[in-house]
């Protein structure tokens, strides 16, 4: 089962980059995410792993992940090692008037589970895409009041040296 | 001590008779002489019944299958039984623990299918989970796909056994007696002073995990333990069973001694898993079985009272 959401973020892509790869942020704006811990000697990058949990009704749902495509300030994408089956993708496109269209998706599913998986992802999928939506909502107030304080203490700095 | 004068009885099974996780004054004494034909019948069926009980074979647990089917448990536990689990981060990531249970819901017990479902989503499949199990459900027959879950049968041996190999381990102390306590008694922990498991944490030296669950007892109007009928009909000694419940429960509406099941009423099921309790260090280097008990009691039966509180209405939750 493939869920997707999207959103125009008013911050040029690599400031959006930064917040989607920093693993410390991901509890700050990640909805839904009981549990985010690095489990590889490097916290970011190709081959970084992290335990995430996501809570979809009754359980907390994930396992250990990878990240296997790293193509800064584009394209970042997992796919689970343990636990549930899943394959994630970050994509950050540049829109005019330094802008970024943002879009996160997320297939999920478990091989062999037969009928009852079938229906299972499926009625699983509206509190799934409702987190996605809800994350990408917080990631963009995130993103863009950083980027707001950033513009105020560089205005702040430069009427002092003035 | 009332234990220590009872002499152990090796069934064919390999079993001892000695106290049980789950029945601390079921242990059979030794072998009195023969009293005749009812006697020999008793004793019969007796040891045809042991000899049907399965010796744990941890290898039969299949992380494939508990994989393949946690969809499937999912949607029962969210959909009909709106399942809520808290606090698996109370239980240590590694190594073995004792986690101990109320039991709810007759023979049913829906609340150990939720914290399956939740435990195996929470840890991963990879992680080693058994239950402990009364004998006749797994004698029993189409049943035996429990096994694959990890549910071996109830005795001191399978509980050593499953917690020297690192597992976590499920136990509901209370057993046939709680699982089967009238409506009326719905929020009540009741382990009928059953303290074995405490001796198996001392022994192995693991942590006790509480976990304590509310709903259970809601998804069927159970009215009676039953337990004079089954000293009557001597069950106790036939399948160490100390009740015949009586209860009102679809699609039988009368059913007695629940041995074909029913269909459970959708109640929701909360779970809350409280902070480990190392028994050595609380308790000191040579604690008191009693006052663990008393204490764990207490413990189970405040967090029980509070997830009482937050239920607004019987089933609905």
């Amino acid at each position: 089962m493939r869920v997707q959401a999207q959103i125009e973020v008013s911050a040029p892509p690599e400031l959006v980059w930064e917040m989607v790869t920093d693993p410390a942020r991901y509890l700050h704006f990640m909805a839904g995410l009981t549990r985010w811990e690095v489990m590889s000697k490097s916290p970011r990058g190709l081959g970084a792993r992290y335990r995430m949990l996501m809570q979809v009704r009754s359980a907390e749902v994930g396992g250990l992940i990878e990240v296997v495509e790293w193509d800064p300030p584009c394209d970042l994408a997992w796919t689970s090692v343990t636990g549930l089956d899943q394959r994630g993708r970050w994509r950050l496109r540049a829109r005019p008037y330094n802008r970024t269209h943002v879009e996160f998706r997320l297939s999920y599913g478990v091989a062999g589970a037969g009928i009852l998986g079938w229906v299972a992802e499926r009625v699983a999928a509206p509190t799934v895409r409702g987190h996605l939506r809800r994350s990408l909502t917080q990631l963009k107030r995130l993103v863009e009041h950083e980027q707001l304080r950033a513009l105020a203490a560089e205005r702040r700095t430069k009427s002092r040296v003035a | 001590m009332e234990e220590t004068t009872r002499a152990a009885e090796v069934s064919p099974n390999g079993h001892r008779g000695e106290e049980a996780l789950t029945d601390v004054s079921g242990a059979p004494s030794a072998a009195p002489p023969d009293r005749g034909l009812i006697e020999r019948v008793v004793r019969g069926i007796a040891r045809q019944v042991q000899s049907r009980i399965p010796v744990a074979d941890l290898d039969e647990r299949d992380p494939d299958y508990i994989r393949e089917n946690l969809p499937g448990l999912w949607l029962l536990a969210s959909i009909y039984f709106r399942g809520e689990v808290r606090g698996l981060g109370n239980i240590p990531e590694t190594g073995p623990v004792l986690l101990v249970g109320n039991h709810s819901g007759g023979n049913l017990t829906p609340d150990t299918g939720v914290f399956t479902l939740a435990f195996s989503a929470y840890f991963g499949v990879e992680r080693a989970f058994y239950q402990l199990a009364h004998n006749l459900v797994l004698s029993m027959p189409g049943l035996s796909f429990l096994r694959k879950f990890g549910t071996v049968a109830a005795s001191p041996e399978n509980a050593e056994t499953a917690l020297a190999d690192g597992a976590a381990l499920l136990v509901y102390p209370g057993g046939d007696w709680e699982v089967h306590r009238p409506i009326w008694e719905s929020h009540r922990v009741d382990f009928n002073r059953r303290k074995g498991f405490i001796r198996l944490a001392m022994e192995q030296n693991v942590p006790i995990v509480p976990v304590v669950s509310i709903g259970g007892q809601e998804t069927a109007i159970f009215l009676s333990r039953g337990e004079t009928l089954a000293r009557v009909l001597m069950l106790d000694r036939l399948f160490r069973l100390k009740v015949l419940p009586i209860s009102l429960a679809p699609p039988w509406g009368l059913n007695i001694g629940d041995m074909l099941g029913h269909i459970p009423l959708p109640a929701k099921i909360t779970i809350e898993v409280l902070p480990p309790i190392d028994l050595r260090e609380e308790f000191g280097a040579d604690p008191d079985v009693d006052e663990i008990y008393d204490h764990l009691i207490r413990l189970m039966q405040e967090t029980l009272d509070a997830l009482a509180a937050e239920r607004q209405l019987p089933i609905i939750g």
